[in-house]
């Protein structure tokens, strides 16, 4: 499968042009990301790869639009995210991208319903609307039965649930997740990897996954690996890489 | 709802921290009505007074007496409706510590002078009738327990001896300023003594309380009467009953500002409380920030909830301390009521206190809802992974 030939078959939902993006600590300068560019059809399901430092959760970050690129550019949707200002760019976030990280963070004094209403504040819904839509949300990911469960009363993996829920409730076109399983047992792992699978599948969400697991990477559709900020691998996809999108890839 | 729900759900997270920020603030709300009421009680005699009564007392000072013969000459001059005469008697109930104010006043003409002391007519009657009769005020009479027909006796230290006389009448204030604590009795019964005893210091007036037509005509009646008696052995000097009281709290004008000083201090403190207790909180949510700022909520809705929650803090500790404020004044005013006949707690009071701890709950909110505002997305999610 390839980023053009996608499971949604409608061209890329995200387009990475030649970003660089390198981050200053004291007087050094240290590249994270060299000019990187692979694109993500839209309903595909991609895992990045990467040791620790490779740069990863960086481009995650730029994907997601709460990093800013060096050069280049990133297309959403045929939108340009790097030219956004700030407030654009949060507005844009609410709309179309939902975060899934590590540690859940979600805000602990908020019951589960509330924690995945919270995102639906950003839109026109009437209070009742929002409501509904998050119970719908939290069925969906199997908590019905935990609304009122603050996240403390959830277990890790209902907490990363209650997290998919608040991050697919606004019916965002992309899901970024940063190590969703990097906190969970085997088994809690697994559950949300079905979880996200079955989105991608049947909502047919364009999903990226940093992940150090390979048995994660493994419920992808296509599997990236960045190594000190270059792209090596395309996985089973056929473009990309660093500089000219065309050339061929690393193995 | 939700956002309300979230800004009260965020004071759970440490309750006793907030409970004691809350308690803090109780406390200096308390303290600063306390002295700003301690302040008004103050000004009490200045607030009492009336725009169309005159004081003429002597210009050297207030200690030095003034011919009774002036009453007549003042009584004729332009814009003057009344005149009535008094001396500060000073005298002592048993021990120095029962001290309250008492006067030897003209009884008749002070009384018609001062509608604000409320008697009642058969009580007037019997004062007016009875020269060694006295009145009192009601705090007065309930601080000692007197009742109609007691008698009272007066130890004078201005004018030796011991001064028996018998309450024939209670009177109490018309307004809330109107001081409840006075004696007064007859002057008639003060100068027959003197002549007997002190015949030198008989006939004597330690000021005379004036009453004009008109407010507009104070300042030049006031003149006229000074003027009147220039050159004379015993010159005037007539001013306002407000310039009269106000020249007295003007003795004690740095102990006021000091107090107001104080007052102001104890608001800046708790500011300093407050802030530490809301950086603390926005410092412990930083992660939480980015990762709203994540989901697309922009720095004025983080500044929402910070502003939010530390103006409840606010609230809930300044409705605590006005709460408190009511029933400490008067604990506070019955402990100190022989130096302070009125202690009331004013609406403006009230209000400053409100005011004051809408100010720390903005000023403790403003620089962690700046520092949330600013907080870079990445920066914080890294610190937090």
């Amino acid at each position: 499968m390839t980023g053009q030939d996608a499971p949604g078959g409608s061209g890329p939902a995200i387009d990475i042009r030649s970003v660089c993006k390198s981050y200053t600590r004291g007087q050094q300068t240290v590249p994270v990301l060299q000019n990187v560019s692979f694109h993500i059809a839209k309903g595909e399901f991609v895992a990045l790869m990467g040791p620790s430092g490779s740069g990863k959760s960086t481009l995650l970050n730029l994907i997601a639009g709460i990093d800013r690129v060096d050069s280049g550019s990133i297309f959403v949707s045929g939108a340009d995210i790097t030219t956004l200002s700030e407030s654009e760019l949060a507005r844009w976030r609410s709309r179309s991208v939902g975060f899934i990280f590590q540690f859940y963070n979600l805000i602990p004094v908020l019951t589960a319903l509330e924690n995945v209403e919270l995102p639906l504040l950003l839109t026109p819904l009437s209070a009742r609307e929002r409501r509904k839509h998050a119970e719908a949300a939290l069925a969906l990911v199997g908590l019905a039965d935990r609304m009122d469960h603050k996240p403390s009363e959830l277990s890790g993996g209902q907490q990363q649930r209650t997290a998919i829920a608040r991050a697919i409730v606004t019916d965002p076109d992309i899901l970024v997740a940063d190590e969703p399983t990097g906190d969970l047992d085997r088994v809690s792992a697994g559950e949300i990897l079905d979880l996200m699978a079955g989105l991608s599948e049947s909502l047919n969400k364009t999903i990226v996954m940093v992940t150090h697991d390979p048995r994660a990477a493994q419920r992808a559709h296509l599997v990236r690996s960045l190594e000190k900020g270059l792209l090596i691998d395309a996985g089973n996809g056929a473009e990309g890489g660093n500089g000219n999108a065309d050339a061929p890839l690393h193995s | 709802m939700l956002t309300l729900r979230f800004i009260l759900k965020n004071l759970s997270r440490h309750k006793l921290r907030n409970c004691l920020t809350i308690v803090g603030i109780a406390v200096s709300v308390l303290s600063f009505g306390l002295l700003r009421t301690t302040v008004d009680a103050w000004y009490a005699g200045v607030e009492a007074s009336s725009a169309t009564r005159l004081v003429t007392r002597n210009s050297i000072s207030l200690i030095f007496s003034l011919p009774v013969s002036y009453e007549e000459r003042i009584r004729a001059v332009d814009g003057v409706t009344i005149v009535s005469r008094g001396n500060w008697f000073g005298g002592e109930y048993i021990d120095e510590k029962n001290f309250f104010p008492n006067f030897a006043v003209d009884a008749r003409t002070y009384l018609e002078l001062y509608p604000e002391i409320q008697l009642s007519e058969d009580q007037k009657a019997a004062f007016l009738r009875d020269r060694k009769g006295c009145i009192i005020g009601d705090k007065l009479a309930k601080r000692f327990g007197w009742k109609l027909g007691d008698p009272v006796t007066l130890k004078g230290t201005i004018f030796p001896g011991n001064w028996g006389m018998t309450v024939r009448g209670i009177y109490t204030g018309r307004d809330k300023g109107t001081d409840e604590t006075q004696l007064l009795f007859h002057w008639d019964y003060l100068n027959e003594t003197l002549k007997k005893t002190s015949p030198n210091r008989a006939d004597q007036a330690g000021f005379y309380m004036i009453g004009v037509s008109s407010a507009d005509l104070a300042a030049s009646t006031a003149l006229a009467i000074d003027n009147r008696f220039k050159n004379s052995l015993a010159e005037t000097l007539t001013e306002t009953e407000k310039a009269f009281q106000m020249s007295f709290v003007a003795m004690s004008g740095a102990i006021v500002a000091a107090i107001r000083i104080v007052s102001l201090l104890v608001i800046v403190i708790i500011m300093a409380v407050a802030a530490n207790t809301m950086a603390m909180s926005a410092r412990e949510r930083m992660g939480e920030f980015a990762a709203l700022k994540v989901l697309g909520f922009g720095g004025g809705y983080l500044a929402l909830l910070i502003l939010g929650e530390s103006l409840t803090i606010a609230t809930l500790g300044s409705a605590l301390g006005c709460a408190m404020t009511f029933p400490a004044a008067h604990a506070f005013g019955q402990a100190v009521s022989q130096f302070f006949p009125v202690f009331q707690v004013s609406g403006l009071t009230v209000t400053l206190q409100g005011g004051a701890a809408l100010v720390v709950g903005l000023v403790a909110g403003i620089v962690p809802a700046l520092r949330a505002q600013s907080v870079g997305i990445a920066e914080a999610l890294r610190r937090i992974a």
